[in-house]
């Protein structure tokens, strides 16, 4: 018993104060991208050696975009640029309620400042979350995990908003254990064809309405598995999508903010 | 001992001209008597060239160019073999070459004759375009032709559960043949993970193959990717050897991981004997452990950290100094917390004996990680077979155990704490690490290398082959969860059903890990 009080009292309180309170993410983290418009520090020939070394595919060179929904956050464009072209931001706010949406052009960096303060390349989510959503699941929200070929990380980082920092349910937001029980489904991975059946017999088992949220450059696009005939290309071929959670992982807060930014 | 295998080294290439190549009876002969003396398996896989479009009737003469990596003792040994389509399966002899036969028949259509449990692996065609072992069409769904274990009597039920599970963790199928509450067998199907990752390495970019190494298993991003980036720096005609700080540093990302895993997985367990203080804690710890990694690469599971040739991120002292503040800060927590699970009598009476595993059928299973050395087995690659700093560090061997639930646990407090003392010693001898970018290496032709990691639940090996021209000809991964899926099985024989959370906890194997 005295152990268990002595425990409690060095472990002390540890949630959060997030959203009211900004969290400052570490520097080598990898957020919104910014993306310099063309210019002498900036060429079209960098724009091209970036989309040569991006391993997803993710940097169109003509149009200076970058697909969030491809990206996997590896950096490679940044280190290729030498962030001059494309640089990463600690901003965790990547999730938009469209797919094109994720194409993002950096306007932060069009701005002409290169910093966080004008990271705001993606449309407001608040914006574009669906109202009715608000009005249905504001207060409540339970959800449903579906992994459906996903590696555990994204996963893990879902699992990780039930645990005393984050403590999802102070937003009334649970992880439910049924279908029936839930209002939206997450779901995490590439959908493997193994999986393709099982994901769709849970959406079929909720009740309607009933919102699809996808995690995960894996869930969105394929993520790394692009290309492979076990998978799908994303979700979306199969569900209708009503928020991406870009990231490989999508990053706790990423899928924090995320939730509360389109039901809240 | 004498063999007709030939001794090869952890993470050095050799020509594929070394590799012993023998008839097939022989083959059969040397590999059991290797696990007669204690010798496990550490890969057994076709070579036949995988790259998700292989042309019809790869096979030259219908014969399966097969390798076999045995592990005796701290010596690893190879022999190469060709395996007709129908061939005495060795599992009938050797408990341990069970799933790998299983994986062979799904893979290249070869069939294992008396294997005790011909069952598919993952639910996928063969990359031989050959007929179909299991008599499975493929465009059915899973699981196609399973039958799965059934026991047959009037108060006998079966229970089914998965592939969606309740929680939010990865699927799986698990049959349950249980007299009222006593289970007398569990059979774990899986495949609902398989993304088809052999195949997509071969012709991937650097790029591409250190995303798709990293999401192997996303919770052993370190170990998966060290494993790779010593396949590519033993392989790679330049010389892309590893620093002395880059190997610290990566010896650190490995522990961190394993910190990080055993924290949460503690907490877990403690969770499921309901005692929820110290499962809350340890869930916040482990977010501060993966923070720790973030510091490092600016990812929770330290994707892009490990490369071939070194590490991704330059770093300063100030990085190591930082996590070393927060290892230090968090570490009696960590100690009070395990000190608190394990004193409470609650805990230890759930815990206690429960889901035995004997130190024998973990032999014959060949478990490997902290599952096998609870049942008393002591192997640790890192002591066996040390990479990177391990060669400086001496890995503590663990005490004999139980097999049980307790044991499980303990080992992994017992290993947290190594962790820690390990941390807090090797991480102010690391200076500054210069990056090293990713990029596609000239690799040497026909060679084969064999790498190993302890990750945080047991060994990981990846093999890698190349053609006369230096082009990977076949990757072979091997997650620790290959070996230890039975061992979950065999725990469950003779316990209560209730008790099945509690004992899946303590094994906590990965899906995707197993279905690649």
């Amino acid at each position: 018993m005295l152990k268990t009080l002595m425990n409690r009292f060095e472990q002390g309180n540890r949630t959060s104060s997030y959203p009211k309170t900004p969290i400052e993410m570490p520097s080598r983290y990898r957020g919104v991208p910014t993306i310099a418009p063309e210019g002498p520090d900036a060429p079209a020939d960098l724009a091209k050696a970036c989309a040569e070394a991006c391993p997803q595919a993710a940097f169109d060179a003509d149009k200076r975009t970058i697909d969030l929904g491809r990206c996997c956050f590896c950096g490679t464009c940044e280190r290729v640029s030498k962030s001059k072209l494309v640089h990463f931001t600690q901003s965790f706010e990547l999730s938009t309620a469209k797919r094109e949406h994720l194409i993002t052009d950096g306007i932060g960096a069009k701005n002409g400042a290169n910093d966080d303060a004008n990271a705001g390349a993606l449309p407001d989510l608040a914006n574009h979350a669906k109202q009715h959503f608000k009005k249905l699941f504001g207060r409540s929200l339970q959800l449903r995990q579906i992994s459906a070929a996903g590696c555990n990380a994204c996963e893990a980082d879902l699992n990780v908003l039930t645990t005393p920092f984050f403590d999802l349910s102070r937003f009334g937001i649970d992880f439910v254990a049924s279908p029936r029980h839930a209002d939206a489904v997450v779901v995490t991975g590439p959908i493997s064809r193994n999986m393709r059946t099982a994901t769709l017999t849970t959406y079929e088992a909720m009740p309607a309405p009933k919102a699809v949220i996808a995690v995960g450059a894996c869930a969105i696009s394929g993520g790394p598995f692009t290309g492979s005939p076990e998978v799908s290309e994303g979700l979306e071929s199969l569900l209708p999508v009503d928020l991406f959670i870009p990231g490989c992982p999508a990053h706790p807060l990423t899928n924090l903010h995320a939730l509360l930014s389109f039901f809240k | 001992m004498e063999t007709k295998f030939h001794a090869i080294t952890n993470g050095e290439a050799i020509d594929r001209n070394d590799i012993p190549h023998l008839p097939f009876t022989e083959f059969r002969d040397e590999a059991l008597a290797l696990v007669a003396e204690g010798g496990k398996v550490v890969q057994l896989f076709g070579t036949a060239a995988v790259d998700g479009a292989l042309p019809d009737g790869a096979l030259p003469d219908g014969l399966l160019p097969t390798i076999a990596v045995m592990r005796l003792e701290d010596q690893l040994w190879v022999a190469a073999t060709d395996l007709p389509e129908t061939y005495a399966s060795l599992t009938q002899e050797a408990e341990v070459f069970h799933l790998f036969e299983r994986e062979l028949a799904e893979q290249f259509g070869v069939t294992p004759e008396d294997h005790p449990w011909l069952r598919m692996v993952r639910y996928h065609p063969n990359y031989a375009d050959r007929p179909d072992v299991f008599g499975n069409d493929y465009a059915v769904d899973i699981p196609g032709n399973y039958s799965y274990y059934a026991v047959a009597g009037e108060e006998i039920h079966e229970v089914a559960v998965g592939p969606v599970h309740a929680g939010v963790i990865e699927p799986g199928h698990f049959r349950f043949n249980c007299i009222g509450e006593r289970v007398l067998n569990l059979e774990i199907s899986l495949g609902f993970q398989h993304r088809g990752i052999e195949p997509m390495l071969p012709g991937a970019t650097a790029g591409r193959r250190q995303l798709l190494v990293g999401t192997i298993a996303g919770d052993t991003s370190a170990a998966h990717s060290l494993c790779h980036a010593h396949a590519i720096e033993a392989l790679a005609l330049a010389d892309l050897s590893v620093s002395t700080p880059d190997q610290m540093v990566r010896t650190a990302a490995l522990e961190l991981e394993r910190l990080a895993n055993h924290t949460g997985d503690l907490g877990a367990l403690s969770g499921d004997v309901a005692f929820l203080p110290p499962a809350n804690y340890c869930g916040r710890m482990r977010g501060d452990l993966l923070n720790m990694t973030l510091w490092f690469c600016g990812n929770r599971f330290s994707r892009g950290l490990v490369v071939p040739g070194g590490v991704g991120m330059d770093l300063e002292p100030v990085d190591s100094e930082t996590v070393l503040g927060r290892l230090t800060e968090l570490k009696p927590q960590l100690e009070h917390v395990i000190d608190l699970i394990f004193t409470t009598s609650t805990v230890r009476a759930r815990f206690d004996g429960c889901g035995r595993v004997s130190h024998e059928d973990a032999q014959h299973l060949g478990l490997v990680g902290p599952a096998a050395r609870a049942s008393g087995m002591d192997y640790d690659a890192r002591r066996v077979f040390p990479t990177e700093h391990y060669t400086q560090i001496d890995v503590p061997k663990c005490q004999p155990f139980t097999g049980d639930v307790y044991a499980r646990a303990r080992v992994r407090a017992d290993e947290i704490i190594a962790s820690v003392a390990l941390l807090q010693d090797l991480l102010p001898k690391i200076k500054s690490t210069k990056s090293t970018a990713v990029q596609d290496h000239a690799l040497a032709p026909s060679s084969l290398v064999v790498t190993l990691n302890e990750a945080w639940r047991g060994e990981v090996s990846h093999c890698v082959l190349t053609d006369a021209q230096g082009k990977i000809e076949r990757y072979k991964i091997k997650d620790p969860s290959f070996h230890n899926w039975n061992g979950l099985a065999m725990s469950l024989r003779d316990t209560g059903i209730s008790d099945f959370p509690l004992n899946n906890k303590s094994f906590n194997l990965s899906y995707c890990g197993h279905d690649l």
